[in-house]
This record gives C-alpha cells, structure tokens and sequence, in this order.
C-alpha cells in the first residue's frame, strides 16, 4: 500500500456541502430531530432514529470524517450495537483483534497477560479501528439506508450558529457556504464533541473537573513486525516520569500515545523534528516508520449536570469526558444514544410521556460517573499525584514481576464495560430467585450462542419478552407497544447467564437490551406493570 | 467475615519487631518507603477479607473513634 502520497480518507469530503431546499423555504423548516455532529455518537443517533422511521437531519460544521486515528479501542458492547444499526461485523471484521498485554516498568518486562475473554459471545472483547474508519461505516451505512428511503440526511459544512429550546421545538441559526438559515427541530441532539459549541451556546458548562494532563498521539506506518499486543509502559527511559502505549490497528499503522505531562508547550512538542527522536528512542534507532498523524490530546475529567436541558439532549463527549485510558469515550457514547433513541421515538409516537427522557439522564449520568471513576482510578495509578502514591504504585508494578496477586493491582486502563443501571427508576424489583447477578434488572442482557447465530441479534430493538422454559403468548399488545416473545432453549451458556440457580425464567427485556425485569414464570399482569415502569409511565 | 484482630496475636513479638528492623537495616529511605510498601500489600492481599483491610486502614489512622 502507498502510504504518504495518496490521499487518506480523512482527507477527502464524505459528505460534501450540498444546498439544501431548506434554505430556500420561506420559514424555517422543522424536522423531528436534529443531531449536531457527525462524529461516531451523532451518526450512531442519526441511524437508530432512522431506522426507527424517525426523521432526522445530521449538521456538521466540517465535511470529512475525523483526522487522525482518534478513538481507537471499540469494546463489545458498542459493537453490538452497531450490529443493531447494521455496520458492526463489518467493522469487528476490519478492526485489529488481540488478546495479549505486555506491562512495562523502567526499563524491563514485568508481566504479560492474556485476556482470554468470555466463550459464546458474536463479538470480541474489543478492536481496534482508527476512528476515521468507523465514521466511515457509519456514513457507508447512513448511505445504504438512504437508497432505500430512510428519512435521514447529513448536510456538511453546516455549522450551528445558534439555538434556542422553545418548549415545543428548537430554533437553530446555520451557517453556510451559502450564507445563514435558520431551521427549527421538535428535538435537538448535540453531539458536538468535548468542545461542545452548543454547551457554550446554551451557557451550560462542565462540573467536576478532575484530571488533567497532556498526550501526545502519533499514528506511526511501520515495517517493523511488532506482534499484534498492547504493549503498556510506566516510567520508560523513552519517557521518563510519564506512560506510553503501543497498539495495533488495521493497514500496518501503529498508534502510540506518549504521556506529557500538563504543563508543556503544545506546538513546540508536536513538530515532528521533536517527535521522531522521541519515537526512535521507544521503537529503536534501526526500525524505519513514517508519521501519519501527529496531535497532542488534552483531557479531563468531567460531566455536565444533566445531559437532558429541556428539548435538547447531549451525548457523547458533549456531555461527558473521560481520560482515554480503558477507551470510555466514544464507547460510553455510543451507549448514550442506544439509550436515548428508543425513548425519543417512543415520545415523539405519544407511546409514552415525555419525562421518559429524565431516565436518559438517570441511567447516562449513573454511566458517566462510572466511567469518570474507573478512567480516574486508572490516572491515578499511571499518574501518581504525591511522593506516597508514586511509591505504592512502584511497589505494585515491583510485586507484579514476581508474584501474581499484584497483577490485578496494576491499571492501566480498565476494559470498557456497560454499565448496570442499578437503581433506575425504569426497573423493576428482581422476582428471580437464584438467578444471576449479571442478569439483575438493570444489567444490559449477556449475547450467547442461540440455534446458528447469537442471543443479541434475535433480541434487536424493540421491547421482547425472553423466555427460558417458561410458558408465554407468543405476542402480546401492552400499552399500545407490541412485545414479541423469543422462547430460548437454556444452553449451558443460557443457564449460566440468565438463569443461574432458577429452573425457568422470564426476562421483560427493553429496546437497549438492559433488563427491565424478570420472573420465574409469565403473569400477564406483572409483565404490563412492569412495562409501564419501563415507559415512564409509573 | 472477620473483625480484625487488635489484640496481642505475633507469637515472639520481640523477634518479629527485630526481623521487621532487620529488614530496614542499611537500606536508605528510598529503599525503606519502598519496601514498606511493597510489606503492605503483601500483608493485605493475606488477609483478603475487604472489611478487615478497610477497619484496618482506620484503625492505622488512629482516629478518635473505635474501628469498626
């Protein structure tokens, strides 16, 4: 493959500026729903809402997909949601799948680990795929549906320049190549980024800064042939004081990020004549790379109050930031919008009232202060912050070379997983006795091998009454929402999963594949009450 | 679970603490911090039972109150 000298696709226009008849219209058009940002969070939203018959029409101030590799670990769950929106084996097939971790300590190997992930799920533990790929598949597939009619659009080159909840819509200001137009939403979802000009515009700012620190990213070409491994490292004589990371991505680019520090001069240390030496001390004098992309990534850690302000409803790293570290932001994004869409549609059809959306809040917020803990615990760790926590963590990383019980001590990230939305006002009480932890109401729902596919994909998208030698009707009309059953034999990976010591188990299972209740047997009336609490009707 | 024990419980204190010196004996403070660091988490992962290591954490604290 020719590397430098021919475009790269995040430098080509994949959804170039087009006038649209919106700004032509002699009052402002108003769509169901408006995502700001087509980024991986805002074409995940864009697509769950359109192939839910929702339409939507997708800004965004830029024309391309994101430069540089980015967001470069996707976990499981992520990916399973985006087999729901139709482009997750797709990107499993491409992304680079590992299992082996090298930690480093000064200048030696202290451990190395496999992660030898659960038997009997569709997708692997996680990949890696540089971000301009996965927006890639998603505008593939934003494409796809268009050609068959889906109500969904991405305009380019449109940037928001102002907007203002209504109470009963949202009025936005666009700019254009063409000039300014304006364009009302019944529902605003701001996908903006980290920067979130629509944060700005509201005057809705950040709470809880925690962290802060600088990393300097490098997507490197190499042909030197490195194992496909995570190589962790802390405190390196290529870095000293500070972390490096090395992992694999897909066509021979090779992604390292190299701790700073926070107070640095960001210019001076991202011009390449500073890098390569720094590069050519962690690879070795001999091994011949070339740059692709160089950017320094400055982080925090924090959240907004409430991701739901009124009409308008942030996800993603609008809402929420994380250190990079157990790859918690895109993927913690992609959940956002797995949660929200089901309810917005069910809003917008008047199925259920419209303070189902504050569960969005509930249940996201319980998700990004998970996530801001672990991301922390694990900057902590990497970056000791006094003499006494320097010396514990060295002490750790000195035990772990020699005896076992240290390496679960050592973190240097911790693998992104969904989180369980104990305490959701959505759930209901568990009613299985003996039945397993992991499947509480609350949990998102475990994939295994079911007939010739997987759990998962038989579940989709819609409110499903799970049955595991139990009797059910094979549909039933609640509240004006269709449940179908899928009645599952109970597997070994079933029965470990979702029955645990119970003999017989019904599991009302939500849009998002979270659990919303269970029961050892069908009660038609149990089932509708639980429904309803899944609604926001209760 | 198990309360944590604050009674007497090292048979031949006197020869532990000595050993406990030993240890130390000639390292800098450097070496010391660190190896009392490293004794810490070797000790806790022993005891295992997160309700002893965290009543032992405030017990260590010598706060006003009794550890729970």
């Amino acid at each position: 493959m020719n590397q430098m000298s021919d475009r790269k696709i995040f430098e080509v226009p994949l959804y170039a500026y087009a006038r649209s008849p919106d700004q032509d219209a002699d009052t402002p058009v108003r769509h169901k729903a408006v995502v700001i940002g087509a980024g991986p969070i805002g074409l995940g939203a864009a697509i769950d809402l359109a192939q839910q018959g929702v339409e939507v029409v997708v800004l965004d101030d830029n024309d391309k997909v994101s430069f540089g590799s980015r967001a470069v670990c996707y976990a499981k769950r992520p990916l399973e949601i985006l087999d729901r929106l139709g482009c997750g084996r797709e990107m499993a097939e491409k992304g680079v799948k590992w299992n082996i971790g090298k930690v480093f300590f000064d200048e030696r190997q202290v451990y190395d680990f496999n992660l030898l992930p659960e038997e009997g799920h569709e997708f692997p533990a996680f990949i890696n795929l540089q971000q301009y790929y996965f927006e890639e598949y998603l505008v593939r597939r934003v494409r796809e549906m268009q050609e068959t009619g889906a109500p969904i659009e991405i305009r380019g080159l449109n940037k928001v320049l102002r907007v203002a909840d209504k109470g009963d819509h949202v009025d936005l200001l666009v700019d254009t190549p063409d000039g300014e137009y304006p364009l009302q939403a019944e529902w605003l979802i701001a996908c903006d980024g980290a920067a979130s000009p629509t944060r700005s515009m509201m005057g809705l700012d950040f709470v809880g800064r925690v962290f802060e620190d600088n990393f300097l990213i490098a997507d490197v070409v190499m042909e030197a042939d490195f194992p496909t491994e995570r190589w962790f490292w802390f405190d390196p004589p290529f870095n000293r004081g500070q972390s490096a990371l090395l992992h694999k991505q897909p066509d021979g680019v090779w992604r390292i990020d190299l701790q700073l520090g926070w107070d640095i001069d960001k210019e001076e240390e991202k011009k390449p004549e500073n890098v390569i030496p720094r590069l050519k001390a962690m690879l070795g004098e001999d091994v011949k790379f070339e740059l692709e992309w160089v950017s320094i990534y400055t982080f925090q850690c924090r959240r907004m109050e409430k991701f739901r302000q009124g009409r308008v409803i942030f996800a993603g790293d609008a809402a929420h930031q994380v250190s990079p570290f157990g790859a918690r932001g895109a993927n913690s994004g992609l959940q956002d919008t797995d949660n929200l869409c089901w309810k917005l549609k069910l809003v917008m059809d008047g199925t259920a009232p419209e303070t189902l959306l504050d569960s969005y809040d509930v249940e996201r917020v319980h998700g990004a202060d998970e996530n801001i803990m672990n991301s922390t615990r694990s900057t902590d760790f990497i970056t000791p912050k006094s003499e006494m926590s320097r010396i514990l963590r060295d002490a750790v990383l000195d035990l772990s070379e020699r005896y076992e019980f240290a390496r679960p001590l050592v973190n240097s990230g911790r693998l992104s997983v969904p989180c369980t939305y104990d305490g959701s006002p959505l759930n209901t009480a568990d009613a299985l006795q003996g039945g397993p932890a992991r499947s509480r109401p609350g949990s998102p729902c475990a994939d295994a091998p079911l007939g010739e596919g997987y759990l998962l994909g038989q579940l989709g998208g819609r409110f499903t009454l799970l049955t595991i030698g139990a009797e059910a009707p094979d549909s039933l009309t609640c509240e004006g929402l269709e449940i179908d059953r899928l009645a599952v034999e109970a597997t070994p990976e079933i029965r470990e999963r979702y029955l645990g010591e119970a003999e017989s188990a019904v599991y009302l299972i939500r849009p998002d594949q979270h659990v919303a209740a269970r029961w050892p047997s069908f009660d038609a009336g149990a089932v509708e009450a639980a429904l309803k609490r899944a609604i926001g009707k209760e | 679970m198990s309360d944590l024990n604050l009674t007497p419980n090292i048979p031949g204190a006197d020869d532990f603490y000595a050993e406990l010196l030993a240890a130390h004996e000639g390292l800098t403070k450097a070496e010391s911090d660190a190896l009392n660091a490293r004794l810490v988490l070797v000790l806790a992962n022993h005891i295992g039972d997160r309700g002893v290591l965290s009543a032992a954490l405030t017990a260590a604290m010598l706060k006003e109150e009794e550890p729970a």
